[in-house]
């Protein structure tokens, strides 16, 4: 087995049993993107030089006795996370050549395990996309099949698990962005409640949406990965002060008695039968493996989707203000004054995937229009958020698809976004609730296409979600598959 | 026609925390630009506002002294526009739940009292501003954005105020409050006090407001009262020519005395409020609100009410003397080492305001006549160990140097000369002098009398006691 094939605890214990070192595994990560991510494109910007140097650091604390879980990982990060000195573009040509003066909170605690940021990774733009294909830097291809999408909008994020080029990746997920590329590439993604994980330095799309989580290769590193992250920030005010339990300790708890529900509104007609037949091997699976599956009913769902694009797009409308020409990044040239300065600046900075939403947020927030759309979505939340609450009243976790159809082909859905906004349906309820969700790979389409398999937590309730997911991996292969690459 | 004039008033005071609103960063005014800038302030990606505890305090004081209603329940919002001393895009500002409403002032003008309601008073961030560079051949702007994110109270009246006097005692009253509170610096000139005002005019008798015009930021109350006076002037042509006001936004030049326009209606900015999804909303228990209210001052009104009652100081003084906080803080701390009232109260708003003023309007903070200082200068007058006119003599050298009084006195000789006998030769001289004005008094002419006081204490170098020597002259020229 290569070191780039590695999860994060096989490295960790090699690592430190020194049968490897940081640099070492680094390297080979530098030579593995080298060699297949020009047929990926999971990389937006590749930091050999400055890998190397904590690569270095890493060895020599290990050597010193002084070893964390992620010490001397080589990890990459989407390319919405800001990172000192090191070029963050979110995907978008508005940011094309900005460094940031600062690090955000979830890279300053993986920096101070000790882990080795080897890059950057594609996204779509401003993270406003669920299949990669609206990023400045072009497409990100899946590694399972070239010519189909990994998902989005982290999917640079998972692509690079898949293709091994990265030992685990962090991605942010907003309407699905780190449970559905994670499906489509057949790793492990992982949504926190919102408040879990720390928003500082994170460039914003939908704030009160957004939300940091791991992409691994299995539940084990999922744990692990979020372990590092999670946790309250006074510079954040939506991050919750509440204890981060040892999610790895917990991993083993097992399903027996456990209650699972299945939100009869998400096992609809004209579900993709292999997706239909992987959920029901999932069922059978946790059946045997002596937890309780019963029916619940989440009555406001098919009202989701609606409610986060009035939402995000509100909100998105609003955090890409700042996006002037004035201060950073992109300036139009030849304008005369200043109101031709931001309009050109913007026209010429944003894609059109950003330019509808931003368009279609104004809209939803401007006078007149305001009690319409945006308070009547917020009211809409608070019975999606509802809806949950009652179902874990009657079960510890849900059990449901992450996307109605395995990964479709690159442009296939490009001219026609509302086809492309209902990819999202059965991952948007989650982030309008703010509680936690899991993919995990559950099965393969008969075209050889990874399905993934979601489990959505109670707030807070990522131990549970955890254990529950790993049970699963426990008893089956699906997370060992490679992508033909 | 008669024309009866609507004035509501919107200030922003900047309060004086030391550090910003939502970021870590000092608040100090006149540094390097952006030097006090972070990542949050800057609006830069990714960075999020989190909230100084401070604000809600300083607002929950200012709300408590305009006998406000506290929300317990807040929640901030964003006002979205575009401007690029605004980093975000949009400023961080309350809008439909401010923090205080429903409250009022009383205001005194022509000697009658009148009510202004308030309407609310909401916490905001304060934008940058825009440098024009003063580079020959550069036209360019550049943004300092050491202001961004500094705290502001925005303060809101009602349209309860029908002249330009009663506009300026309402902000008058105002500053005096929250300089009173400790809030704000008060600093018209630097904005840390300003004012918008919105005027309109109706026919006398009518109760229908007309359209209104919004004078901005003018930093002086002489200025507003000025733009004030110009606007009921231009809206009463217009409206006499049969005209119609237009809504929109003037400025005021201090250099013709007038208002222009700043921008039109059709310019009327959507600001697109919605609450801002990266502060949670702030609540504010009944216990909260109790702490601070403990924290208090007692306010001017009540202050020169105590004064009058209990110190039976006449209005006039009482007034004068709360003016400012720290005025009469060194008013009560020398009345408390010299509890004779009036007397006191005569020397702080005669020699102790004077030398300031003459002094490029000092700050009586700095005064080099401590509270503690006086006292004993009024001792040593009581005593009759100086007149009242050596006294003065005595301040002036106090101001200049610091020195106690005592010291003073001994050092330049100034203790007042009651011996009658060293008095009564300098009578018998001043008499012997002056043989013509003895035979007017003697005739009659008994203002006189004036010149001979005059003459012994001329003598004496002021020292002689003015006691001995009206009884001396007086026995001497009757006797
Ligand atoms: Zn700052």
């Amino acid at each position: 087995m290569e070191i780039f094939d590695l999860t994060i605890h096989e490295l960790h214990e090699k690592l430190k049993a020194k049968e490897v070192s940081s640099v070492e595994a680094t390297r080979a990560m530098l030579e593995r993107i080298e060699a297949v991510d020009g047929q990926v494109n999971a990389y937006i910007t590749v930091t050999p030089e400055q890998a190397l140097v904590e690569a270095e650091a890493a060895d020599k604390r290990i050597a010193a006795g002084d070893i964390a879980p992620l010490t001397g990982i080589p990890v990459g990060l989407k390319d919405i996370f800001i990172t000192k000195g090191i070029r963050t573009t979110c995907g978008s040509r508005i940011l094309e050549n900005f460094v940031p003066p600062y690090d955000g909170t979830a890279v300053a605690k993986l920096k101070e395990q000790g882990a080795v940021i080897v890059g950057k990774l594609n996204q779509d733009e401003f993270a406003m996309g669920s299949s990669n294909e609206s990023s400045y830097f072009g497409p990100v291809k899946n590694p399972w099949n070239l010519e189909c999408t990994p998902g989005g909008s982290s999917g640079g994020s998972a692509a690079a698990i898949a293709a091994r080029t990265a030992t685990a990746t962090l991605g942010t997920d907003t309407g699905g962005s780190i449970r559905q590329p994670a499906s489509h590439c057949s790793c492990v993604g992982l949504k926190p409640t919102y408040g879990r994980v720390s928003r500082y330095g994170v460039i914003a799309y939908a704030s009160s949406l957004d939300q940091v989580g791991p992409l691994t290769r299995d539940v084990t590193d999922a744990a692990l990965l979020l372990g590092a992250v999670a946790g309250y920030d006074p510079k954040d005010s939506t991050s919750v002060n509440t204890p981060v339990p040892d999610y790895v300790a917990g991993l083993a708890t097992g399903v027996k008695g456990l209650k699972i529900g299945l939100p009869k509104q998400y096992f609809i007609e004209g579900l993709d039968p292999d997706v239909k037949r992987a959920m029901d091997e999932a069922i059978a699976l946790y059946k045997s493996l002596g937890a309780e599956l019963r029916e619940v009913s989440l009555p406001h769902t098919e009202y989701a989707v609606a409610t986060y694009y009035l939402i995000a797009t509100a909100e998105a409308s609003s955090n890409l203000a700042r996006y002037d020409g004035v201060r950073f990044g992109h300036r139009a040239e030849d304008v005369r004054g200043l109101k031709e300065m931001f309009a050109k600046t913007r026209a010429e900075g944003f894609g059109s995937e950003v330019k509808r939403r931003i368009m279609l947020g104004t809209y939803a927030l401007s006078s007149g229009y305001y009690d319409a759309y945006y308070v009547k979505a917020q009211k809409v939340r608070t019975l999606i958020m509802q809806d949950f609450l009652n179902a874990f009243n009657e079960v510890d976790v849900l059990l449901t698809p992450i996307a109605p159809t395995p990964p479709f082909k690159i442009g296939e859905k490009l001219a026609d976004p509302l086809q492309m906004y209902l990819s999202d349906i059965f991952t948007i309820p989650v982030n309008l609730a703010g509680t936690c969700g899991i993919s995990i790979p559950a099965g393969f389409s008969a075209g050889g296409l990874p399905i993934g398999l979601q489990l959505i937590g109670k707030p807070f309730g990522e131990a549970t979600v955890l254990s529950t997911a790993y049970a699963f991996e426990r008893e089956t292969q699906w997370h060992l598959k490679k992508a033909p690459l | 026609m008669k024309y009866q004039v609507v004035i509501g008033l919107e200030v922003h005071t900047q309060l004086t925390t030391n550090t910003k609103i939502f970021c870590g960063c000092s608040t100090r005014f006149g540094a390097e630009p952006n030097s006090q800038t972070c990542p949050v302030c800057l609006g830069f990606p990714g960075a999020l506002p989190v909230l100084n505890k401070q604000v809600v305090e300083n607002a929950i004081l200012a709300g408590l002294a305009t006998n406000c209603s506290i929300t317990q329940r807040n929640v901030f919002a964003r006002k979205n526009y575009f401007y690029p001393d605004l980093p975000k895009g949009y400023q961080i500002s309350q809008f439909d739940l401010p923090i205080c409403q429903h409250g009022h002032l009383d205001i005194e003008v022509d000697g009658e009292t009148k009510r202004i309601g308030i309407t609310r008073i909401h916490m905001e961030e304060d934008a940058g501003k825009l440098v024009h560079a003063d580079i020959p051949g550069v036209d360019d702007s550049c943004v300092d954005l050491n202001r961004a994110c500094t705290p502001l109270l925005e303060i809101v009246s009602e349209p309860d105020m029908r002249s330009p006097d009663e506009a300026i005692a309402y902000l008058k009253k105002l500053h005096q409050i929250v300089m009173y509170l400790g809030i704000c610096d008060g600093n018209l000139e630097e904005g840390s006090f300003r004012c918008d005002a919105n005027v309109s005019l109706m026919p006398v008798g009518s109760t229908v407001f007309g359209t209104r015009a919004e004078l901005k930021n003018i930093n002086s109350f002489k200025f507003i009262k000025q733009a004030i006076e110009y606007e009921i002037e231009r809206q009463a042509e217009i409206l006499d020519d049969g005209g119609k006001v237009i809504q929109e936004t003037r400025l005021f030049d201090p250099n013709t005395g007038t208002t222009r326009s700043m921008r039109g209606k059709e310019e009327a900015h959507d600001y697109r409020y919605f609450p801002d999804p990266d502060l949670v909303p702030v609540l504010i228990p009944d216990q909260w609100i109790e702490d601070v209210r403990a924290t208090l001052p007692e306010l001017p009104e009540a202050k020169r009410a105590r004064y009058v009652a209990e110190l039976g100081l006449p209005e006039y003084d009482a007034e004068v003397l709360v003016s400012s906080r720290e005025l009469a803080a060194y008013y009560e701390e020398t009345v408390a080492l010299f509890p004779q009232a009036k007397t006191v109260s005569n020397w702080v708003m005669g020699e102790v305001s004077r030398a300031l003023n003459e002094d490029n309007n000092r700050s009586i903070t700095d005064c080099a006549v401590t509270p503690a200082l006086l006292a004993d200068l009024l001792k040593l007058m009581e005593k009759g160990t100086i007149s009242g006119k050596i006294a003065k003599t005595v301040f002036d050298e106090m101001y200049k140097t610091g020195k106690a009084p005592e010291k003073i006195v001994e050092e330049k000789g100034l203790v007042q000369v009651s011996d009658t006998g060293a008095i009564e030769a300098m009578v018998d001289e001043v008499l012997k002098n002056n043989p013509a004005q003895v035979e007017q008094y003697r005739g009659g002419k008994e203002t006189v009398f004036g010149f001979f006081v005059g003459q012994v204490m001329r003598a004496s170098k002021g020292k002689a006691n003015p006691a001995v020597v009206n009884e001396l002259l007086l026995k001497k020229l009757n006797g």
